[in-house]
């Protein structure tokens, strides 16, 4: 497997491959190539949104070759925190990175006029896309498909108006219902004026011992289907949480004033499943089919006359745009959500912004003047609806303000307080207690998913936890989850991959690790990208925690800023950060 | 979940595997069928047979089974099954396989007997005397042939690898009378 690095410069129109054995030997792939490329392409205090900001893909070596190694990670500087952006996503796009030969794929510069990449195999065309500028992310979908080569084996991402409008938390669309959601790739790409990428590959990979390699494919997948590590994602899907997280009190309700919905029953999981789910999907090379499809009907006239959507949901979207917004029938819900995909929004920035906005509102720190008469109030979908096509749009100073995050619009109008964002990132779904704010706050991209502090929480409500402990729970997911991002396995396939299943799934391929080995390189990733944290200016010693996680019950009783400051000091500690 | 049920996979990496090979298997027959049958045990071979392709999940597990499992390689190329989609991943899923034709046409078109009906209805690829001419693939109406990277046709042998690894109960092995049918 000859690993390789394809760059393409917009800004010149031209791309080359080179083969970057060192690189991907001592970063394994994935987010560890991804970072280095990152330090490589990036100068310090480069303008996000400008042409010397770099978008970088890359995959890892199990990615298209083992079950459930379905994810490529984007990294590039975020023009929502001003520092690092590193994003994941599903759908066909790390199997058709894979067959096509690129392990990682490097973007400069700024095309001329709107295009989009065009890669099959070894090919690489950067076309003209100024037909389809405007058009929304699944639209723009439906057009590409018929014009570019690889039925079934391709990857079509792509931004919608909201990532033209470099809205700081515009998503990329993958395949339809994945995305690269959090952070601003898709300011990012419209910064670029890049409209899409589309690949595809027909390369065959051949594995040093195929007697082995069957071996180990079939333990791992065995693992998948047949045990149940993975059973939450098959069965209702993530979206199960609703009703946990009601019941713990853990499940953000207005804006974090309240955590349990008294309508949580009817955005449940279960309710979603019964009343709306009708297909389930899978990422190539995933037998567990997690994405589930709900339906969307509504009627248009009075003649029996339906328009019927197709819409995917989770956990994470009917937290924001549902308990959050005081959302309470499903069918609400998968109409934020689908607004927000054909726009090309992030669900959780766009439903946290909302919720800062209706606060704002009803505390009068902003009037209908601002909002342009638009009704901003729980529960309230249509109003909802017009302000998620304002922000995008930006007809007046606070749209363009709120399209900038909610940091940035609390610090311009007040409510800084209830601002629900972390490290600059709008926050997930989890009040679930101190591990929760404390991982998203030193996390490397703010995410829930960084080290996982709400599943900490949540152990620690079941069985009482020393904070010291919670605080090295953190440091070891922070380190574990860097090196499986390298690979960069589905999150939800953590329990497959052990860390002898990690071991003998590399070598099958030809890369020999050890349990140290791995250790190791899960703290250097860490710390590679603390560096560029660090170079961006950001300060974990100075970091803003919302008062409303402070003033609002959570799963673990009510929080305290002097248990977060206590943690924040033991994790600095150590780190070795004094 | 039923996994590897079917198929030992030691045995599929064996090359003693022949396509169809006929077996003597219970025959999955109605009992109207098994009367019409012959009073001895019928002889009947096996085919892979798309059963409820509406539970198809996209997740192609199948096409990298079969090109593991037959060839030992990672690749979509490499499989002789087929998930399309039609009208991208919002559309339905289409799953193309080799319905291992009575007459096969296939076999009829090629010129030089590379692909070769055996006389209990399978078909047979002879790689050797192969000359890539395509003409199998243009008989085959369902577009079960396709030609991989090396220019010579993909041909499903019906050996259920796919089967055992469909996640989602898309696909069964039947037994059919090697006559008839
Ligand atoms: S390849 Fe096509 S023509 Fe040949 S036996 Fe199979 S389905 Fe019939
Ligand atoms: S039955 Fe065997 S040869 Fe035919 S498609 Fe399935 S795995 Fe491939
Ligand atoms: S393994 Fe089954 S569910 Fe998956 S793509 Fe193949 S037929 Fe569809």
């Amino acid at each position: 497997m000859l690993r390789k690095v394809l760059y393409i410069d917009l800004s010149k129109e031209e791309s080359w491959v080179e083969e970057r054995q060192e690189l991907f030997e001592r970063w394994m792939g994935g987010t560890g190539v991804g970072i280095r490329l990152l330090q490589e392409e990036c100068p310090a205090n480069t303008d996000p949104l400008s042409a010397a900001a770099p978008i970088i893909f890359s995959i890892g070596p199990l990615n298209g070759i083992f079950p459930v190694a379905t994810k490529t990670v984007a990294t590039f500087k975020s023009p929502l925190t001003g520092e690092l952006g590193e994003s994941y996503a599903g759908g066909r796009l790390s199997l058709a990175l894979r067959f096509a030969g690129h392990e990682a794929v490097v973007i400069r510069g700024q095309a001329e006029q709107p295009s989009y990449i065009s890669i099959n195999d070894g090919e690489v065309k950067i076309k003209d896309a100024t037909s389809i500028w405007g058009i929304d992310a699944q639209t723009t979908g439906v057009i590409l498909r018929d014009r570019e080569p690889g039925v079934g084996r391709r990857s079509i991402i792509r931004i919608g108006p909201a990532g033209e409008a470099k809205v700081r938390y515009a998503g990329v669309v993958v395949d339809t219902y994945r995305h690269f959601g959090r952070l601003g790739l898709g300011a990012v790409f419209g910064s670029k004026r890049l409209k899409a990428l589309v690949i595809s590959g027909t390369e065959t990979i051949d594995v040093p011992d195929a007697k082995r390699y069957k071996e180990v494919y079939n333990r791992l997948y065995k693992t998948a289907v047949q045990t149940d590590v993975m059973e939450k994602y098959h069965d209702i899907g993530t979206s199960v949480n609703i009703s946990a997280l009601n019941w713990l009190k853990g499940l953000p309700t207005n804006n974090f004033l309240l955590s349990s919905f008294p309508q949580g029953e009817n955005i449940s999981g279960e309710m979603f499943a019964e009343n709306h789910l009708f297909r389930r999907l899978s990422c190539a090379g995933c037998p567990i089919g997690c994405v589930h499809i709900a339906a969307l009907k509504t009627a248009f006239s009075t003649h029996h006359e339906f328009e019927v959507k197709k819409v995917s949901y989770d956990y994470e979207p009917i937290y924001s745009l549902g308990s959050n917004l005081g959302v309470g029938q499903a069918e609400g819900v998968l109409q934020l959500i689908d607004v927000c995909e054909r726009l090309g929004l992030d669900v959780m920035s766009a439903g946290v912004v909302l919720s800062w906005a209706t606060e704002a509102l009803e505390k009068g720190l902003i009037t209908s003047k601002e909002t342009l008469d638009v009704p901003l109030q729980w529960n309230g979908v249509d109003g909802y609806t017009r302000a998620l096509e304002n922000l995008v749009k930006a007809p007046n100073e606070f749209y363009g303000a709120l399209a900038r995050g909610v940091d940035y619009a609390a610090k311009k109008y007040c409510g800084l307080d209830y601002a629900m964002a972390l490290g600059g990132n709008e926050v997930s779904g989890y009040h679930t207690g101190p591990a929760s704010i404390v991982g998203q706050l030193v996390g490397v991209r703010h995410s829930h998913l960084d080290n996982a502090g709400y599943a900490v929480d949540q152990k620690a409500v079941k069985k009482p936890m020393e904070i010291e402990m919670m605080v090295d729970e953190l440091i070891k997911e922070d380190n574990s989850r860097g090196v499986f991002n390298s690979l960069v396995g589905c999150l939800f396939a953590r329990g497959v991959y052990t860390e002898e299943n990690i071991i003998d799934s590399l070598e099958t391929v030809g890369i020999i690790k050890t349990k140290d080995d791995l250790m190791e390189l899960g703290k250097r990733i860490f710390e590679e990208k603390y560096k560029f944290k660090v170079q961006e200016g950001f300060d974990l010693s100075n970091v803003r925690v919302p008062r409303r996680f402070y003033e609002t019950v959570s799963a673990a009783g009510l929080v305290t800023p002097e248990t977060v400051e206590e943690m924040l000091g033991l994790y600095r500690k150590k780190r070795g950060w004094g | 979940m039923r996994f590897l049920q079917g198929v030992d996979p030691e045995m599929i990496e064996s090359p003693a595997v022949e396509e169809n090979k006929e077996t003597e298997a219970k025959p999955v027959l109605r009992p109207a069928e098994k009367e019409a049958a012959t009073p001895a045990k019928p002889r009947t071979r096996r085919r892979l047979k798309v059963a409820h392709p509406e539970r198809c999940i996209g997740c192609l597990s199948c096409m990298f089974a079969c090109s593991r499992m037959r060839t030992g390689t990672v690749s979509l190329q490499n499989s002789a099954i087929k998930v399309q989609t039609q009208g991208g991943i919002e559309g339905d899923f289409r799953v193309v396989v080799c319905r291992g034709c009575q007459d096969p046409p296939c076999a009829r078109a090629c010129p030089t007997g590379a692909m070769e009906k055996r006389p209990n209805g399978s078909v047979v690829f002879h790689k050797d005397r192969c000359i890539g001419c395509g003409s199998c693939e243009k008989a085959c109406l369902v577009g079960a042939v396709t030609f991989g990277k090396e220019k010579k046709p993909i041909k499903c042998i019906h050996c259920g690898a796919c089967v055992d690894f469909c996640p989602h109960g898309v696909l069964m092995l039947e037994e059919i009378p090697t006559s008839g049918g």
